[in-house]
């Protein structure tokens, strides 16, 4: 059976060193990023479209071949320790990659055999996945006729077959409804807390903010920014709120050092900046009578700060 | 991490992947080869091959019989890996494979000796119709069973090869098509080369198939129109330029990465 050793404590999950790509078209998709992922951390690797996350994602679990660098996994090396590597990682990738002419169940027994599990092992392990992620009742139903949420949720049992000290989640809630995705979250940090390392991509920052520790930004193949969530949330230097009214307003009303925009007469937008307080903010409300009944975040907040950060990394590359 | 167990589970998860898929769609895989057969013994064996009377020393059918069953192995264990592995790459579970500890020799194996169960099992039921037709009596059962697994192995990897180079469904038909059934119904199934004029029997030794055609006959009937050594040390020596080549596409990703 697959067992690979997790080193030393101090050893982390996933180590990426200068990792180049260029494919043969000539498109060079990883321009030398370099990664750290701590062990037992849930790490969000974002970006736009095309910015290179599936491409590293792929060469961390062998897919696709890099052109230079150095990547490990809990310090087995991908070239010269590739089977002790591979063996520590479960994929999820973006788009389903199942025979889906076969059971449900026959996609995760053959998954664990080639893993090195024992085909009555295998049945067992096949069946603790499959009820964690409420597939059970579907084990012997063709994947083809799986809906969508559903073989998300087999892609992420198939995974976790062979239990695997790293996950790699490539978009993994992509269109499935927000109630499945709820219950998926619940599921992933169970796991995480359980002490397995998880690597998200996402489109949805709600997701990325609300799951993950570590933040790494990529764009145009180069890692923008590397920091933790909180930290990169407290770079914001100002959010816009949405303020419902209890009564319609004839003009917008005078708040010296808030940027009011209204958007109808019982909506006002106002941008707080960071060194500005709520209760400065409600106390002039109150001076002029408005009553608030309610407040949402304009755009969420990671949501803000990735769209800056990849302007600017855009305007840099125009400049230069 | 006990290696070679971890190998032998993943060859035997593949193998038996393979079976079972053949053996799902029988229908398809098992039953065509046996009608096919059994009109080819009742059209030429009976109908014509009575007007045909011997050829070398045999009753026509009994002549045609063995390349009869050496046909319809070469065709599966070919069409096997051929769509098996092409279907793996076009749905994209061959990346099942790939992230998973199993090395590219492991692939090869489980997937040829999925083509080679298939060849097997097909291979028996045309031997079974065929004694419906004739009294087989075997010359040499070592000579036979050795020719009959070497056949059956290399046109799995030929199949491996062929889908690796795919790129869409007409690609794994038309080798099939333009180069294995010409070259199938051109290696002296149902005529002695001795019959061709004397060019023809020459470039008739260019075709490999013509080699395991007769050492298969030959293990059956005991009559070959070429020489049985020569013709197992092509047969094996084809085997390993096709097993080295088929390993050295799957080290560079060929088809299957980037």
């Amino acid at each position: 059976m697959c067992r690979s050793g997790l080193g030393s404590t101090d050893v982390s999950a996933l180590v990426i060193e200068n990792l180049f790509k260029t494919y043969r078209n000539g498109f060079e998709a990883l321009k030398g990023i370099s990664l750290n992922v701590e062990r037992g951390d849930f790490f969000a690797l974002l970006g736009p479209n095309g910015a290179g996350k599936s491409t590293a994602i792929s060469i961390i679990a062998s897919l696709v071949s890099k052109s230079s660098g150095n990547v490990s996994i809990y310090g087995h090396d991908i070239d010269t320790e590739k089977e002790k590597a591979k063996c520590l990682i479960g994929l999820v990738p973006q788009e389903f990659n199942f025979n889906v002419w076969e059971p449900v169940v026959d996609i995760l027994v053959n998954q664990a055999g080639y893993y090195g599990i024992p085909r009555k092992e295998a049945f067992i392990r096949a069946e603790a996945s499959l009820k964690q992620l409420d597939l059970w009742e579907k084990r012997n139903t063709q994947a083809r006729q799986l809906s969508g949420g559903m073989k998300r949720r087999l892609m992420i049992a198939r995974a976790l077959v062979h239990r695997p000290r790293l996950l790699i989640l490539d978009e993994p809630t992509a269109g499935v409804d927000i109630e499945i995705r709820r219950s998926m979250w619940h599921f992933l940090r169970e796991i995480n807390q359980q002490g397995t390392s998880i690597i998200l991509t996402t489109h949805y920052l709600e997701e990325a903010e609300s799951l993950c520790r570590n933040i790494a930004i990529i764009h145009h193949g180069r890692i923008i920014e590397q920091t933790n969530m909180s930290k990169l949330l407290s770079q914001l230097n100002a959010e816009i709120f949405v303020l419902n009214l209890k009564s319609s307003l004839t003009a917008p009303p005078d708040l010296p050092g808030y940027q009011v925009s209204p958007v109808d007469s019982k909506t006002l937008e106002v941008e707080v900046q960071r060194e500005q307080s709520m209760n400065g903010l409600f106390a002039l409300l109150s001076e002029q009578g408005i009553e608030v009944i309610s407040m949402r975040n304009k755009q969420n907040r990671l949501e803000q700060l990735f769209i800056g950060l990849v302007d600017r990394s855009k305007r840099q590359k125009e400049t230069s | 991490m006990n290696t070679w167990r971890i190998y032998r589970i993943a060859f035997q998860t593949i193998v038996t992947k393979e079976v079972l898929r053949f053996l799902r769609i029988w229908v398809q895989t098992i039953l065509p080869p046996a009608i096919t057969t059994t009109l080819y013994f009742v059209i030429f064996g009976k109908l014509i091959g009575d007007r045909i009377g011997e050829m070398d020393g045999y009753r026509y059918i009994d002549f045609i019989v063995p390349g009869l069953i050496l046909m319809s192995v070469i065709q599966n264990s070919y069409a096997n890996v051929v769509s098996s592995f092409f279907g793996t790459k076009l749905q994209h579970y061959i990346e099942e494979l790939l992230i998973a500890p199993v090395p590219n020799w492991v692939i090869l194996s489980g997937y040829v000796v999925g083509g080679v169960a298939r060849g097997t099992l097909v291979g028996i039921v045309v031997t079974i119709v065929s004694l419906f037709f004739t009294d087989l009596k075997i010359n040499s059962y070592a000579l036979t069973l050795l020719v009959f697994v070497l056949t059956s192995v290399l046109f799995a990897l030929a199949g491996f090869i062929n889908a690796i180079y795919a790129k869409s469904f007409d690609d794994i038909s038309i080798v099939p098509t333009f180069v294995l059934t010409p070259l199938t119904y051109l290696g002296g199934i149902f005529y002695s080369i001795q019959l061709l004029p004397e060019f023809w029997q020459k470039l008739s030794l260019a075709n490999p198939i013509l080699y395991m055609v007769n050492t298969f006959r030959f293990g059956i009937l005991g009559v070959s129109d070429i020489d049985v050594t020569v013709a197992l040390v092509i047969i094996l020596g084809f085997i390993i330029l096709l097993t080295t080549f088929s390993l050295r596409l799957l080290s560079r990703g060929v088809g299957i990465k980037d």
